[in-house]
């Protein structure tokens, strides 16, 4: 007989592509997401919204909706039974608006009804009666009017003292001799409008009752543990006694970091005793979750003859909205990576981020990243311009490398491979243009282009990005993975997997399984528990690139304690014996940056950090002010890629996004009201808009890092819309300081 | 109002409103969640089935206006012998992730195939420019496509 093979589980372990464990039920129809769910006797709950972006509340009456057909409750906050407010980082959010709305769409009262038109019927006889009050809509005026939030909800948590009304953070980062002088100088003011995640599926969830007073909610989220966290203090209980379950995430790209409808679920079921099912419609959706922060950002860039930068000078201001959601740390990472990828010896970068009456901000894939990168990439263009030097070979230049210093002072210790990923991409061929004439489905604008392509010109835009990976500033980042080891009933040894990391759409069950498998190759079978609060810890959140690392890290600690604990039982387990173990795993510590200078106060204030450069060839018909991105080239650092057909998924899909910023994507106000909440008049890339992207996997581990792995969702994203709007530029000639880019920005040259 | 309707190949009745459009009943009354809602307004092909062999978006078809028409349904697209040639080649080329387009997708590519066994480059973006996707950037359903019209 020959040798049993030494892996009983040949495939799926790290660094193979593996098809995802929820393909097949994701393709037949039977994935069951959020808004999918069901349970008999089930209520649908529904969600009465301000329609002003500042008002004060008069009075609420419920008196007309109560008895309407099908009305099972009706709440306002003061059926809130424990805290009135919550907060993703600070509690500065009503559960439901008390006296006061701050931002068109929030929430003032809840409907349960037998049918959801039910629940939509009684939710319109309720009468709020507002005063309207101006609302704050400029950000920079927003710094010398009244207070939204006179309790500085923010302030006393160890950030800079900003006096000034409405400021939700200030960070300022000084960095050797702020006024240093260079030969050649540049300068820009830049702006980015409001982006929408745009997930497809909505916000939704089921809510059901256990019968003794506590609740198990079945939520598409990112983050189990901190909904929980924040949901139980509002119901006035204790935290076991809410279970936060994960439904099908249908997208989240940080959209789903902050609670929609699991308090408000929860409250309905609780008080009707029954399940009570909530799903946003589309509009409602747009309303009902924050949005990436839009920014203005002035910036002057000083460098030497020779193209080294000497000083980068950078002005951040970003607008929050109503609430605080994850801003403060969204304003410390745009200043943290203002400078880009690149070594510079002195620089000043002040980041405010301020309230006002506009949609709320918080994470959005890039987080940061994307605003300042969009403005510093263009000052690199113009710098290059100044000095007569090629953009790529500017950018090689002052590329950081590792045991170079950051603007914040932080050595680079870790895996930082700049000039590679921006050599490896410069290499990639770009194609010959497209010849005219040709389809219309190829001309700028598609089918809806009359013209026989005589107005196309072509340009070629170069871009690098860089962000953390981790959360940051001294936060307690850890992720728990619990293992269970058992014999089935064959006696094959089995392996339950036990991780509440968010599979939000990037893949992260795959990565707990084929870390399993790497990881005990004496077992027959790795199985994935469900996502939960009920059976293990937290994992943190699928969010900041972090949830491959952190859950790898952590199921990779729960698998080795097994395996020890297996060997000391001698090696195999007898039926009904089993080894069950949870883990935490941590990434190295990070602590706060000082709140004068902005420099590190220990070892590192980021754990660790990806670059990415992307390459765009685009066409611009100057007649129309249409665009056709006719071809994208990326190099990526990706560490390790653990699922190699995945990290390309993520750089596609994040490299859309970027897209979507750069031409067509911007959520539009009117005094604070949202005019364009639909698919119709918010628009994102279609199959038609986006080219293939040519990507190339850069793997240099991560040394602090399991398998060397790093995260890979956000790089694309950081970069896409800089290297887009560069290629803009190249086609027409224009500053193009804004985004998204309209067709009158672009049109009449 | 009481209505009949041909799903995926079976005669199924639904007690409805006048105004429930045929999404609805197929996800809240018929157990058919497959078919996913992101819109409501014909914008994002999250919806897709095949109404007599024609691609609609479901949310803006009236259930009562199905009656007496053949609906088939992501769930009616497996055969006895297992997944349907489109479904598989998802699933292997890499082209779900959050999966909430998928059905969709599906829908119009095998009404796509059906039509046009091999379709090039520029005709599967067009015929696919309905169905919004914001995970994938759309090359891998692309590909899908291919491998799909190659089986
Ligand atoms: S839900 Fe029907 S097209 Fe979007
Ligand atoms: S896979 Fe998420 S929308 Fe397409």
């Amino acid at each position: 007989m020959s040798a049993p093979p030494a892996r009983k589980l040949q495939l799926g372990r790290v660094g193979e592509t593996v098809q995802r464990v929820d393909a097949i039920p994701k393709v037949t129809g039977e994935f069951a997401f959020s808004s999918d769910l069901f349970a008999a006797g089930m209520l649908w709950g529904h969600t009465v919204r301000s329609p002003h972006a500042h008002a004060r509340i008069v009075s609420i009456d419920i008196s007309q909706a109560v008895p309407m057909p099908g009305v099972q409750a009706v709440l306002t906050h003061e059926d809130v039974p424990g805290a009135k407010h919550y907060g993703l980082e600070f509690p500065d959010q009503p559960v439901l608006a008390i006296d006061r709305v701050r931002y068109f769409g929030e929430p003032v009262a809840l409907v349960a009804a037998e049918h959801p038109e039910q629940a939509r019927r009684a939710a319109s006889r309720i009468a709020v009666e507002y005063e309207p009050l101006e609302p704050i809509v400029d950000a920079e005026r927003a710094l010398a009017q009244e207070e939204l939030h006179p309790n500085r909800p923010t302030s006393g948590h160890g950030y800079r003292e900003d006096p000034r009304p409405n400021v939700v953070r200030t960070m300022v980062v000084r960095h050797g001799d702020p006024d240093a002088e260079g030969d050649v100088s540049v300068s820009g003011v830049y702006e980015l409008g409001i982006q929408d995640q745009a997930f497809l599926g909505p916000e939704s969830g089921l809510a059901i009752p256990d019968g003794e007073g506590g609740i198990d909610i079945y939520v598409a989220t990112q983050w189990l543990h901190v909904d929980r966290d924040q949901v139980a203090p509002c119901l006035d209980l204790e935290p076991e006694r809410v279970r936060i379950h994960l439904a099908g995430v249908g997208g989240a790209f940080g959209g789903r970091e902050d609670l929609s409808m699991q308090i408000h679920g929860a409250m309905l079921a609780l008080r009707t005793n029954r399940p009570v099912k909530i799903v946003y419609n589309r509009q409602e959706s747009f309303v009902g979750h924050i949005h990436r922060h839009p920014a203005r950002i002035w910036a002057e860039h000083r460098a030497d003859r020779d193209g080294k930068l000497k000083c980068v000078r950078m002005r951040i201001l970003l607008d929050g909205g109503a609430y605080a959601s994850s801003s403060t740390a969204v304003t410390s990472n745009a200043a943290s990576f203002a400078c880009g990828p690149y070594a510079v010896e002195n620089a000043l970068l002040e980041s405010t981020c301020v309230y006002t009456n506009n949609p709320p901000c918080g994470a959005m894939r890039g987080f940061g990243a994307v605003q300042t990168c969009f403005a510093g990439e263009a000052q690199m263009d113009k710098l290059a311009a100044a000095l007569g030097v090629d953009p790529v070979e500017l950018r090689l230049r002052n590329a950081l490398a590792p045991g170079d210093t950051l603007p914040t002072g932080q050595k680079l210790t870790g895996s930082l491979p700049v000039a590679e990923v921006i050599r490896r991409c410069a290499a990639i061929p770009v194609p010959e243009p497209d010849g005219l004439p040709r389809d219309a489905i190829r001309l700028p604008g598609g089918s809806g282009n009359v013209t026989r392509g005589e107005g196309v010109r072509r340009g070629v835009g170069f871009a690098v990005g860089f962000k953390n990976i981790g959360y940051s500033e001294g936060f307690d980042d850890y992720t728990a993975a619990r293992v269970r080891l058992f014999t089935d009933r064959s006696g094959g040894l089995v392996a339950e997997v036990h991780c509440a990391a968010a599979e939000v759409g990037q893949g992260v069950s795959n990565v707990l399984v084929q870390v399993a498998r790497t990881e005990l190759d004496i077992v027959d079978d790795v199985l994935l528990a469900p996502h939960t609060t009920a059976t293990v810890d937290s994992a943190g959140s699928a969010s900041a690139s972090r949830m491959t690392w952190m859950s790898s890290g952590a199921v990779r600690l729960a698998c080795a304690a097994v395996r020890e604990e297996l060997d000391r039982r001698g090696g195999s387990l007898d039926p009904g014996e089993e080894i069950d173990i949870e883990r935490i795993y941590r990434h190295p510590r990070t602590t706060p940056l000082d709140p004068e200078t902005g420099q590190v106060t220990g070892e590192r204030a980021h754990v660790a950090f990806a670059c990415a450069a992307m390459r765009v060839v685009a066409e611009v018909d100057t007649e129309l002010g249409l665009v056709r991105v006719a071809w994208i080239g990326t190099a990526q650092d990706v560490g390790k890629a653990l699922n190699p057909q995945a990290v390309h998924g993520q750089i596609e899909g994040g490299t859309a996004q970027g897209v979507g910023l750069a031409l067509m994507e911007e959520i539009q106000t009117e005094d604070g009201l949202i005019t364009n909440a639909s698919f119709t008049d918010y628009l994102i890339p279609t199959a038609l808009d986006m080219p293939r992207v040519v990507a190339e996997l850069v793997e240099d581990a991560e040394p602090d890092a399991p398998y060397g792995v790093k995260g890979v969702g956000e790089p694309p994203t950081v970069v896409s819309t800089a290297a887009v709007v560069a290629a803009l530029r190249a086609a027409t000639g224009r500053e193009l300081a804004r985004v998204p880019v309209r067709p009158e920005h672009l049109a009449g040259l | 109002m009481r209505i009949e309707l041909d799903v995926n190949g079976e005669q199924l009745e639904a007690d409805v409103w006048a105004g429930e459009s045929l999404l609805y009943v197929l996800r809240e009354r018929l157990g058919l969640p497959g078919s996913k809602n992101a819109c409501e307004q014909g914008e994002c092909g999250s919806c897709s089935v095949l109404l007599d062999g024609e691609l609609v978006c479901a949310c803006l078809v009236l259930a009562a206006q199905a009656e007496g028409h053949e609906v088939v349904t992501v769930e009616g697209l497996a055969g006895a012998e297992g997944l349907h040639p489109v479904q598989a080649a998802f699933a292997r080329a890499g082209a779900v992730q959050c999966g909430f387009c998928t059905p969709g997708l599906v829908v119009t590519t095998a009404h796509l195939l059906e039509r046009n066994p091999d379709p090039s480059e520029d005709e599967i973006r067009e015929a696919l420019s309905g169905n919004l996707c914001r995970c994938t950037g759309y090359a891998k359903i692309f590909d899908a496509v291919k491998l799909a019209a190659g089986t």
